[in-house]
């Protein structure tokens, strides 16, 4: 076993690609730096090429040739799995079914030939810090999804990987397990100082998660950024819709304004003629008739207890969406006025 | 709920087709410890005629056990490989080494025995000894084997399972004895079972393979109808059930439902099992 890091491992792919052998193109093209001790998510729809660059970071595929994956100044691309060092956590959690927790979180440990002592010392450290003690001689058959995740998480971070590989770890639990999980791997995570690469679908997770995401769609990454430059900034209408509520509507910049149909906001970025613009549901707020730069009619409303989600239409093509907090109940048809900042409004190039 | 006529109907209908099959069985053990079975029971009972059989037949015992045993051997160490080789690389290349593997189950016993013994009953150290026997029985018992243990391959998912063993640094050896045989007992345990009954009833094959000096018991079974006093024969099919019927009764406890996984085994075993029906027993 190599000695015990104290920081993480700054992963680099370069020029990584990778083709299956029935033609599929799973990845295009990827050169990408993940810094020492930083979380990446990668999200993006099924069939988006994430599994596969986690995969090809783990070394369970190889790259097409030409591509390379080096740990820190090390070229690892040539390394199956089990000589890279790195812990993964599966979707599945692939515990082996013939064995206790125990030994479970052991395994990797002897199969670095870790002495029986410190060995036992390392399982219990684990057991502990994954709060899962009591567990210790259960079957992984008999434990539910919350706990096989967390002997899951035990057994690959016992060995003390270089980095954490993370394949969609969530996604079998429930919703409210999942969400108090998730606090709890982006506490661990943290407080390892582990390099991490986290693979989901769901884009609060990657949210919450990732010190930076990287967006995949049809193989490649479109953007790579801090959650909120991503949620502020899609580079992308792809990214825009796809993280999170995106509200487009088209109108014509004259004079200073932008013309919707509801309404006209002022407009100083220029442009002439028909402009996409799109903005999130929050940069909305429902104002009286003297404030209001739309007018428009609720179609529909969903209360959500903290807040209130109205359809509105009369200001795009398609109804825009748009949330508040006030606690008053709406009527559909009710007419309302609203007020969009400027600034939140954004412009894409396709 | 009370029950119908018809289900009384039906209970009876099914007694009768035990009776039909057991009692041939029971007056067959009976006769092996019958003084003269012409009289009947009223004559006596005897272990004298197993006695007369262990001085005759003891050979073919021990004989049919060390083929069993021998055939045991070969098919885990060639077919436990094979079922993880043909589970890992799906594809039609390892479907039609599949059905090369299961030929010899369709094809007749004799026509394999005859195309062994053309090919090579001119090595005569080879064909005279009980390897000879042994290789037939290969033959026909490893497609049992391959396919017990890719049906529990195919049940779990071994990919993953041996992919988190390596992402913890496990080598290929370890992955295999740690984690992917222990994962597959259940199949390699009922394939056993299958391997060591279907060899020790083996007589097709036998039959053509054996020399004087190789016989089997089933074979051994054939001399002795033909050529003792029924008493004879029965003691040795009594000798027989003794050693099949503790096999048959483990590899049922196998198959016996105990969730959905070992279901699937059974069903699968059963699947396997089916094309041999009549040939386990003589």
């Amino acid at each position: 076993m190599t000695a015990a890091a104290p920081h993480g491992t700054a992963i680099r792919l370069v020029e990584c690609a990778k083709t299956f052998p029935n033609g599929t193109r799973a990845m295009e093209r990827t050169t990408l730096e993940i810094g020492d001790g930083e979380t990446i998510v990668f999200l993006g729809p099924s069939g988006c090429g994430k599994t596969t660059l986690l995969r090809v970071i783990a070394g369970l595929e190889a790259p097409d040739p030409g591509g390379r994956v080096l740990f820190d100044d090390e070229d690892v691309t040539e390394l199956p799995i089990e000589k890279r060092n790195v812990g993964m956590v599966f979707q599945s959690y692939a515990l082996f079914p013939n064995m206790n927790v125990e030994e479970n979180i052991a395994y990797g440990l002897e199969v670095h030939k870790v002495a029986p002592a410190q060995r036992a010392k390392r399982v219990g450290e684990m057991l502990e810090m994954m709060q899962i003690g009591e567990l210790r001689d259960r079957r992984t058959t008999q434990l539910s999804g919350g706990q096989r995740q967390r002997v899951a998480l035990a057994r690959a971070i016992a060995v003390q990987p270089r980095v954490l590989l993370l394949d969609e770890p969530l996604t079998a639990l429930d919703a409210l397990l999942r969400e108090r999980l998730r606090i709890e791997i982006d506490v661990l995570l943290h407080s390892l100082g582990v390099t991490a690469a986290y693979v989901t679908h769901d884009q609060a997770e990657a949210m919450a998660i990732g010190d930076r995401v990287a967006v995949m769609n049809k193989g490649a990454i479109v953007q790579v950024g801090t959650p909120r430059e991503i949620y502020f900034k899609p580079a992308s209408a792809f990214i825009a819709d796809f993280i999170g509520t995106m509200n487009r509507v088209h109108g014509t910049a004259r004079d200073g304004f932008l013309e919707l149909q509801g309404g006209r906001v002022p407009w100083t970025r220029g442009g002439a003629g028909v402009i996409e613009v799109l903005f999130r549901p929050g940069d909305a707020r429902i104002a009286g008739p003297g404030d209001a730069q739309f007018r428009g009619v609720v179609a529909r409303q969903f209360f959500l207890g903290d807040r209130t989600r109205l359809q509105v239409s009369g200001i795009g093509d398609a109804p825009v969406t748009v949330e508040t907090t006030e606690h008053r109940e709406f009527r559909v048809g009710e007419e309302i006025g609203l007020k969009i900042d400027p600034e939140a409004l954004l412009t894409l190039r396709d | 709920m009370p029950r119908t006529r018809n289900f009384y109907l039906q209970l009876g209908f099914t007694l009768l087709v035990c009776l039909f099959l057991i009692v041939p069985v029971v007056m067959s053990m009976v006769a092996g410890v019958t003084v003269n079975f012409f009289i009947g029971v009223k004559s006596g009972f005897t272990v004298r005629w197993i006695g007369e059989v262990w001085s005759l037949y003891s050979q073919t015992i021990f004989r049919s056990m060390l083929i069993a045993i021998s055939c045991l051997a070969v098919t885990l160490v060639v077919g436990v490989p094979t079922a993880y080789a043909l589970a890992k690389r799906p594809g039609r290349f390892t479907r039609l080494i599949e059905e090369f593997l299961v030929m010899p189950v369709a094809i007749p016993g004799l026509a394999i025995a005859l195309a062994l013994i053309i090919t090579y009953g001119g090595m005569r150290e080879f064909r005279t000894s009980w390897l000879f026997i042994l290789v037939g029985h290969v033959l026909y018992t490893l497609p049992f084997m391959v396919r017990s243990v890719l049906a529990v391959l195919s049940s779990i998912d071994f990919r993953t399972l041996e992919e988190g063993a390596a992402s913890l640094g496990a080598g290929f050896w370890h992955r295999f004895f740690q984690i992917i045989v222990p994962n597959i007992r259940s199949g390699i345990i009922a394939g056993s079972l299958t391997v060591v009954t279907l060899s020790i009833g083996e007589f097709n094959l036998t039959w053509m393979l054996h020399t004087p000096t190789t016989m089997t018991l089933p074979v051994g079974l054939a001399d002795s109808y033909a050529s003792m006093r029924l008493e004879i024969g029965s003691a040795y099919t009594l000798v027989f059930f003794v050693m099949i019927i503790p096999l048959l009764i483990a590899l049922q406890r196998f198959g016996t439902p105990g969730g959905p996984r070992r279901a699937r085994i059974q069903e699968e075993v059963g699947r396997a099992l089916a094309p041999a029906g009549g040939q386990a027993a003589p």
